[in-house]
């Protein structure tokens, strides 16, 4: 699909040429939904409500990939899209990365370190690099309408970010698995569990088992740490070694990701999750605008929830309305 | 003077001219005139495919075959280039690092075809894998295997060519990448202490003759132009060398502790502009490393004055020679002991070196070692980190550089206006003809031997074995060096370096011209709905990226979003990314004078993507000529070492947005 990049594209069309696995249209779905000019904006809804959302049946799974910096996130995605790729398997990227306080500048580079070897140039993989422009009104936000755009079109959808630091995006908040990467031998990767500052993840990783004990050390500390935790659903998290060098444990990774999806799947949860997450992401952007009294007087965050979540449509369109509603409260 | 008394001099030292260009005979002819001027050794350059393991005809070699050096694909390549030169008294320096291994064996195996002893051979292989991550970018397998290569080829020529250099430690492209003289002393001993360490954990050493192998390290440094404090920092190393040597691996043989190396003078510093100005900063340099006795460099390779300009001609080459004859046998400097020895000055100045020399090792250590500071972008930060305050400097004007930010007024000069431009071109059918001679050679092999060379490679390569046997039967059978590295690649895998890029290195204190840009950032992102992404990309096999990184940093800091991936991409990859990133623009940089090939290649891949509207531009060494060329074809500006000024080319890149889009561009700053 040839799109013109200097005028909008025909939001149906471009949704049809997602759906069909079409990379320029993911790049242009992607390019819009971070535009903010208002016939962009309109566009975007319009697209969104218009993707297939059956990709939920088909499989298409929203990984989080987080952990500290130097835990060696980026050639563990590697080594996964490696497994996946024999598997025929489509996968979309969004890696996300700080942006400078000061002059809202960024640099992005982890493209390559994600896609070592033959992956370079193959057309089965897609990365967007993100870069996170601070957490209010940032690109944080489009975040999860841009996963939507992924899962239309990809069969993985891997979301990779710096889990550290309140203004990060907090990847627990929007995928249906979380992984969380932890460095051997640092303390780091602990204390950031304890400090609660994320959710629980689902799967457990600790990368560099080739430097042995050290790995083997933090393994069981990570273990001890979170017990015999299991997640609020009643998912038991499992901690497992990997080394993404020796490309060690990563088909029992990519496994045990897959086993979590289909634990969701099996109990419904899955459509729930993602409800719950749009939902979620709905009412943060209408806090933001309209801070805790507009959320009261759209209903409070649990009637907002109930109802949202009850819905269905583009995430979009569901907070237009809901902002429309409280301006026109506000102008009675 | 009286002149009837014969005075004792000191011996000079090695005079040699980096070179290498077009093809093997080329070189060869070049080689042999240079000797017959009084030049004293061999210096190869070699080409980018032969540095990054490719052979002449492999789709990445496109375009730079024979263009920054001798492409050798083969033995064949080898016997052309050393027809006629004395093998065993001519010292020969082979600048070549993923590939040294390869490089020596093909050296080896003429040798034995001429009929000369190995142990007769004398010579240099610059093997220094570590700076190769960090600044130069011919590295090719991850560090763990890159420098064992390193180990095996010391081991190899310590017990079977004793008087070669089996590696050159470089702080040269260190200094190139930005370090100060604090950081060239301390990476360069760190990485040292990495090899030798290595060699002392292979077992392929008796413990007892490991003072020999202390022995055989040299390095290689770089001179710049702030040269009392140069000269005080081979004095520092000098001394920080011989410590090391008895501390840490105990040799007490004073002899084995000498700290030896070359130079090559500065390269960073030369200007575009009034090149003729070159000529002194580089006489200059020549002093750094050469006016201390005790701390005088054993070979000296100066570049030539118009090298900013592009590839130098045979005269400019004769020209740089002279310089150093001039000094070694006009001038008295060889006649005196050390004319430094007892000054408190000089002798202050070498302490506070060492002391931050030595915090600074502490901190590799802290680090887990150079090869793991290397691999999680510690030294490339520092690195970058540095260049980044110099070249703030001279935007500031702190830093002064004649004819570039100061008295640029200049009368038109009559060394630039030659017939030619000023400098040399590559013909353009030497590519064909090397790719010809390449594949005659191959349709005349003996493939089953081929075959069973790199079997015995292979299996020296997974069993720890030492890899020069091997790779010396590989070069008699007719194995090419796309064949040698492959098979390899297959084993070892291949590695892309941290760009160092991450740095926390905001300016706090921006000047106005950075506010001002800042705004017509973030104002052109308004208008166009989104921040402004742009997409930096090294295409082709040239690995030079301080310059890319440097951009990258500053773009970041005028508010840029930034996409870098490093070096070697193909125009397929730039493509891709371009088009996964949604950039807004995108900027390459091209040093080995592949440009005008590269951007062809380009222009295709985008239209492929339908980015045909996303404006590119292009920074590297572009003679004028080309410049124009380029901008024919629809590259949007064209950036070259002259063009220091970056916040010009932020400004410039934020029009080019604009223009782009349909939107008026904003012009010079009021």
């Amino acid at each position: 699909m040839n799109l013109q990049r200097r005028s909008l594209p025909d939001p149906d069309d471009l949704a049809g040429a997602i759906a069909a696995h079409d990379r320029g249209a993911v790049a242009t779905a992607l390019n819009m939904l971070d535009d903010r000019r208002p016939e962009a904006r309109k566009c975007a809804s319009r697209m969104l409500a218009t993707l297939p959302d059956d990709r939920l049946d088909a499989g298409a799974h929203l990984i989080g990939i987080t952990g500290p910096p130097g835990a060696g996130k980026s050639s563990l995605t590697a080594a996964l899209i490696q497994v996946w790729r024999a598997q025929g398997k489509r996968i979309g990227i969004l890696a996300v990365d700080p942006s400078s306080p000061l002059s809202g500048g960024a640099l992005l580079g982890d493209r390559l370190r994600m896609m070592t070897g033959e992956g370079i140039a193959d057309h089965s993989v897609f990365v967007r690099s993100l870069a996170s422009r601070g957490e209010y009104g940032g690109l944080s936000a489009e975040v999860w309408p841009m996963s939507l755009v992924m899962l239309a079109a990809f069969d993985i959808v891997l979301i990779e970010t710096v889990g550290v630091g309140q203004r990060e995006v907090d990847v627990s908040k929007l995928s249906d698995t979380t992984v969380f990467v932890a460095q051997p031998a640092s303390g780091d990767s602990i204390q950031f569990l304890k400090a609660g500052i994320m959710e629980v993840p689902h799967v457990l990783v600790v990368n560099k088992a080739d430097m042995g004990a050290p790995a083997r050390r933090t393994l069981a500390e990570l273990k001890t740490t979170l017990g015999s935790r299991t997640d609020a659903d009643g998912w038991e998290v499992p901690a497992v070694a990997v080394s993404a060098t020796t490309c060690t444990g990563i088909e029992e990774l990519m496994n045990t990701i897959e086993a979590h999806r289909v634990w969701l799947a099996e109990r419904g949860l899955l459509a729930d999750r993602r409800k719950r997450f749009q939902a979620e992401w709905i009412v943060k952007r209408l806090r933001e605008d309209f801070g805790r009294f507009g959320i009261e007087r759209l209903g409070g965050e649990p009637g907002l929830f109930r109802t949202l979540t009850q819905r269905s449509g583009s995430p979009f369109d569901q907070y237009d309305d809901l902002r429309a509603s409280f301006l026109a409260h506000w102008h009675d | 003077m009286d002149m009837s008394v014969a005075v004792k001099r000191d011996k000079p030292w090695l005079m040699r001219t980096y070179s290498g260009h077009t093809s093997a005979r080329a070189s060869n002819e070049l080689y042999r005139s240079n000797l017959a001027r009084g030049q004293t050794g061999l210096s190869v350059a070699f080409d980018l495919p032969t540095q990054t393991g490719y052979d002449s005809d492999h789709p990445l070699a496109r375009g730079e075959v024979g263009k920054v050096g001798v492409p050798i694909s083969h033995i064949g390549d080898m016997e052309t280039l050393l027809d006629g030169i004395p093998l065993d008294t001519m010292n020969t320096s082979m600048t070549i690092n993923a590939t040294a291994a390869w490089l020596l064996a093909l050296y080896c195996a003429v040798a034995e075809r001429k009929g000369v002893d190995q142990r007769a051979l004398q010579g240099t292989t610059q093997n220094d894998i570590v700076k190769e991550y960090l600044s130069r970018g011919t590295y090719i397998f991850p560090p763990e295997p890159s420098i064992r290569l390193t180990s095996d080829i010391i081991c190899y020529t310590v017990n079977n060519i004793p008087k070669w250099n089996p590696t050159n430690i470089c702080s040269y492209h260190l200094q190139e990448a930005g370090a100060t003289p604090v950081q060239e002393i301390a990476y360069a001993l760190s990485t040292a202490i990495a090899v030798l360490d290595a060699v002392r954990d292979s077992g392929q050493i008796e413990d007892k003759g490991f003072g020999k192998v202390v022995g055989r390290i040299s390095f290689f440094v770089n001179a710049g132009i702030r040269f009392i404090e140069e000269m005080c920092k081979m004095r520092a190393m000098t001394e920080l060398w011989d410590r090391l040597c008895v501390e840490r691996y105990g040799v007490q043989d004073h002899n084995l502790r000498r700290f030896r190396y070359g130079v090559q003078v500065n390269s960073l510093g030369l200007t575009e502009q009034q090149p003729e100005n070159n000529v002194q900063r580089i006489v200059l340099e020549m002093l750094a490393i050469t006016l201390s006795k005790h701390a005088r460099a054993r070979a000296v390779q100066l570049p030539a004055w118009n090298e900013a300009l592009g590839l130098p001609r045979p005269w400019d080459q004769q020209w740089a020679l002279r310089m150093q004859q001039v000094l070694a046998f006009e001038t008295d400097l060889l006649e005196y002991n050390d004319i430094f020895d007892g000054s408190p000055v000089i002798a202050a100045k070498v302490e506070r070196l060492m002391e931050g020399a030595e915090e600074e090792m502490e901190a590799v250590r802290e680090n887990g070692g150079m090869v793991q500071a290397v691999q999680n972008g510690y030294v490339k930060r520092q690195l970058v980190r540095s260049h980044t305050e110099r070249l703030r400097a001279i935007e500031r004007g702190d830093l002064k550089i004649v004819g570039v930010n100061c008295f640029k007024e200049t009368a038109p000069s009559p060394l630039t206006e030659g017939m030619d431009g000023g400098i040399m071109r590559v013909d353009p059918g030497a590519e064909r003809a090397q790719i010809e001679s390449l594949q005659a050679f191959r349709a005349q092999r003996d493939d089953a031997e081929v075959k069973a060379a790199l079997d015995t490679l292979a299996e020296a390569a997974r069993t720890g074995t030492n890899i020069m046997p091997a790779s010396i039967r590989c070069a008699h059978a007719g194995v090419t060096t796309g064949e040698w590295a492959g098979r390899l690649r297959e084993i070892f895998g291949e590695y892309r370096a941290p760009t160092g890029i991450d740095i926390s290195i905001q300016d706090t204190t921006p000047t106005e011209e950075m506010e001002a840009i800042r705004t017509r950032t973030r104002k052109t992102g308004e208008e166009l709905g989104r921040p402004l992404r742009i997409l930096l990309g090294k295409p082709g096999l040239d690995g030079h990226s301080n310059g890319a990184e440097q951009i990258a940093v500053k773009a970041r800091d005028v508010g840029f979003e930034i996409v870098y991936d490093g070096i070697r991409l193909t125009p397929a990859q730039i493509a891709k990314a371009a088009q996964e990133e949604g950039v807004h623009l995108v900027g390459l940089s091209v040093l080995s004078g592949s440009h005008l090939e590269l951007v062809e290649d380009i222009f295709a891949r985008f239209s492929e993507v339908g980015l045909s509207d996303v404006p590119i531009i292009l920074g590297g060494i572009i003679p004028e000529e080309d410049a124009g060329q380029l901008k024919q074809r629809g590259i949007a500006a064209v950036y070259t070492p002259k063009d220091i000024d970056l916040n010009r080319i932020m400004m410039d890149m934020v029009d080019i947005i604009r223009t782009s889009h349909g939107l008026q561009p904003f012009g010079a700053l009021q």
